[in-house]
């Protein structure tokens, strides 16, 4: 019995919700192999040697292919066809990288995926939230392989070091799935605030910040609470912010110790993302607001008075 | 060209799954049903590229029992050409779903899959992804800006840094995402008359697939619940909690 853990990288540094996916990987009985695709610069050194190094970790795979990292989940999956076969697990963290990814070697190796995981009970039994994370299913597999993905927010991040782990590098020549589709562009959102996912504060604005520049109030206080800025779908429709800000049942996850939501009215499918943070802050001019329910703290104002005054009040 | 798009029966995105006393599952019996919203999407964009004469026909197809027909009447209505049903169960794994998918869009000989990226009952974003490996086709998940021409879609993906664009020889499967469209709602003169058009029903043997069950559901249970807050005044009152009592600031 053993594991391949697919970790992930953006090129500037390992992801962290890979070191979440190795902390769930270090609960299952069996040696950690991690895989991952870089480049052969500086940084991509250093990312590889990091991820050699994390406790738990018994051997790296490194595959040099620029194409990967890209998400080129067609030819990436053919190309861990072998490779899985080898494994009784294969893990990555539910990210929009392991999303792309992970179902489509599952369909390659035929073997019935279990998304999204939080806990694992036994071998071959798990827990997961089902519709918007308003109700948690407990899931046995009878699959001889089983493909997992991670919610990282459930499993805290593997930062010790150990030994590091050997790395081989592994040859993948094109394969006919390179063919069939081609990176043309990406347009990343940088910030030199704290990753969304990651973030200690996240602090968010909905539909009720009325207009992107409004955002400017939530920006501050981010800066002054070293916080990360995120914001509901019907901010994002509404193109206050990009997509990469979204925090929701299909946006992003995050459980940070503090949430603050601002202009947040609270459908279902927002709560999905954010309902697991340990302190959670809601301020709202509507008090029959449905974020008022699971928030520690309420406070009924108008955020274009209630910001500036918190702005002031961290001073 | 033919576009396949699968669609999901679930329960209404507006109403709160309850889950069922003896743990079983979350009730869905005497609630609200719905075409799953990003099914909704697909549908959608395949029915705008038909009208922009790209598509020459638009195929839903759905998994599931007698009453999920209920959502290929809404498809119909909406303006998809034809509708079939695999009789199985509701809750079929999607490694299976992907399995009849494939066999449907063989048959059909399809040239673009549009679907959900996911079901907000089981959340599992899966089937997609699955189908496109089964055919050994492109794809890209998660898609908010689709463009196809000749026999090539470009297709811009939300990933978790900002938006990625990428482009695919067709055949090839797209999952979609929120941002991609608008969906329209039908008219009551189409909703009379998608009543009258054929529902094909196949069985899954005759299509070549087993519908095996790998998965068991133990239970379902309510997730933990939180202590109602309290209410502060002011922020100042806000920010001395957070420092102080809490001790996160």
């Amino acid at each position: 019995m053993s594991i391949l853990l697919i970790a992930e990288q953006d090129g500037e540094t390992l992801a962290r919700a890979s070191q979440s996916a190795l902390s769930a990987a270090s609960l299952l009985k069996g040696e950690i192999t991690a895989v991952v695709t870089a480049e052969g610069d500086k940084t991509q050194k250093k990312i590889v040697d990091k991820l050699a190094a994390l406790k738990g970790v018994k051997k790296v795979l490194l595959v040099k292919n620029k194409r990967f990292l890209h998400e080129d989940a067609e030819a990436f999956a053919t190309a861990l066809v072998p490779i899985a076969q080898n494994f009784k697990y294969i893990v990555a963290a539910a990210t929009g990288y392991g999303k792309n990814l992970m179902p489509r070697l599952a369909a390659l190796i035929d073997k019935q995926q279990i998304s999204d995981i939080t806990e694992i009970l036994a071998e071959n039994r798990f827990r997961r939230p089902i519709y918007a994370g308003n109700a948690i299913a407990t899931i046995e597999t009878s699959d001889s392989i089983i493909p997992l993905t991670i919610r990282a927010t459930a499993f805290e991040p593997v930062e010790e070091q150990d030994q590091p782990a050997p790395i081989e590098e592994i040859e993948i020549t094109g394969s006919a799935e390179h063919s069939l589709a081609e990176f043309i562009d990406e347009k990343i959102s940088s910030s030199e605030r704290p990753e969304l996912t990651s973030a200690r504060i996240v602090i968010s604005g909905g539909r009720g910040m009325q207009a992107s520049e409004n955002f400017q109030m939530i920006e501050k206080i981010a800066d002054k609470l070293k916080a990360a800025v995120g914001a509901s779908r019907a901010a994002v429709d509404a193109g206050y912010v990009t997509n990469d800000y979204q925090v929701g049942q299909t946006g992003k996850i995050v459980a940070p110790e503090l949430y603050i939501a601002v202009g947040i009215s609270g459908a279902i499918q927002h709560l999905a993302g954010m309902k697991d943070s340990k302190v959670i802050v809601a301020i709202n001019k509507d008090p029959d607001a449905p974020i008022f329910r699971i928030a520690d703290y309420r406070l009924v104002a108008d955020l274009f008075v209630a910001l500036p005054e918190l702005d002031k009040a961290l001073e | 060209m033919k576009i396949l798009v699968p669609v999901k029966r679930v329960l209404d995105a507006y109403v709160t799954a309850r889950v069922k006393p003896d743990n079983s599952g979350v009730v869905t019996d005497n609630v609200k049903m719905s075409l799953n919203p990003f099914c909704e999407i697909a549908l959608e964009q395949a029915i705008r590229l038909r009208e922009q004469g790209i598509a020459t026909e638009v195929i839903v197809a759905t998994i599931g029992e007698q009453r999920a027909e209920e959502v290929l009447r809404t498809a119909l209505a909406v303006g998809a050409d034809k509708a079939m049903r695999v009789n199985a169960p509701n809750q079929t794994e999607p490694l299976v779903v992907a399995k009849l998918l494939k066999a449907i869009a063989q048959k059909e000989q399809i040239k673009l899959c549009l679907m959900g990226k996911q079901a907000i009952d089981n959340d599992n974003n899966q089937t997609g992804q699955m189908l496109a490996a089964l055919l050994g086709w492109g794809q890209a998940t998660f898609v908010s800006k689709l463009e196809v021409q000749g026999k090539v879609a470009r297709a811009t993906r939300e990933i978790d840094g900002g938006l990625q664009i990428r482009e695919m020889k067709l055949p090839a499967v797209i999952t979609v995402d929120l941002r991609l469209n608008e969906p329209r709602y039908a008219s009551l003169p189409n909703i009379m008359k998608a009543r009258k058009i054929p529902i094909s029903t196949i069985e899954p043997q005759s299509l070549g697939v087993e519908v095996l069950e790998r998965l068991k559901i133990i239970e379902v249970v309510e997730p933990p619940k939180r202590e109602t807050g309290i209410e502060v005044e002011s922020a100042a009152e806000l920010v001395n909690a957070l420092k102080n009592k809490e001790k996160i600031i």
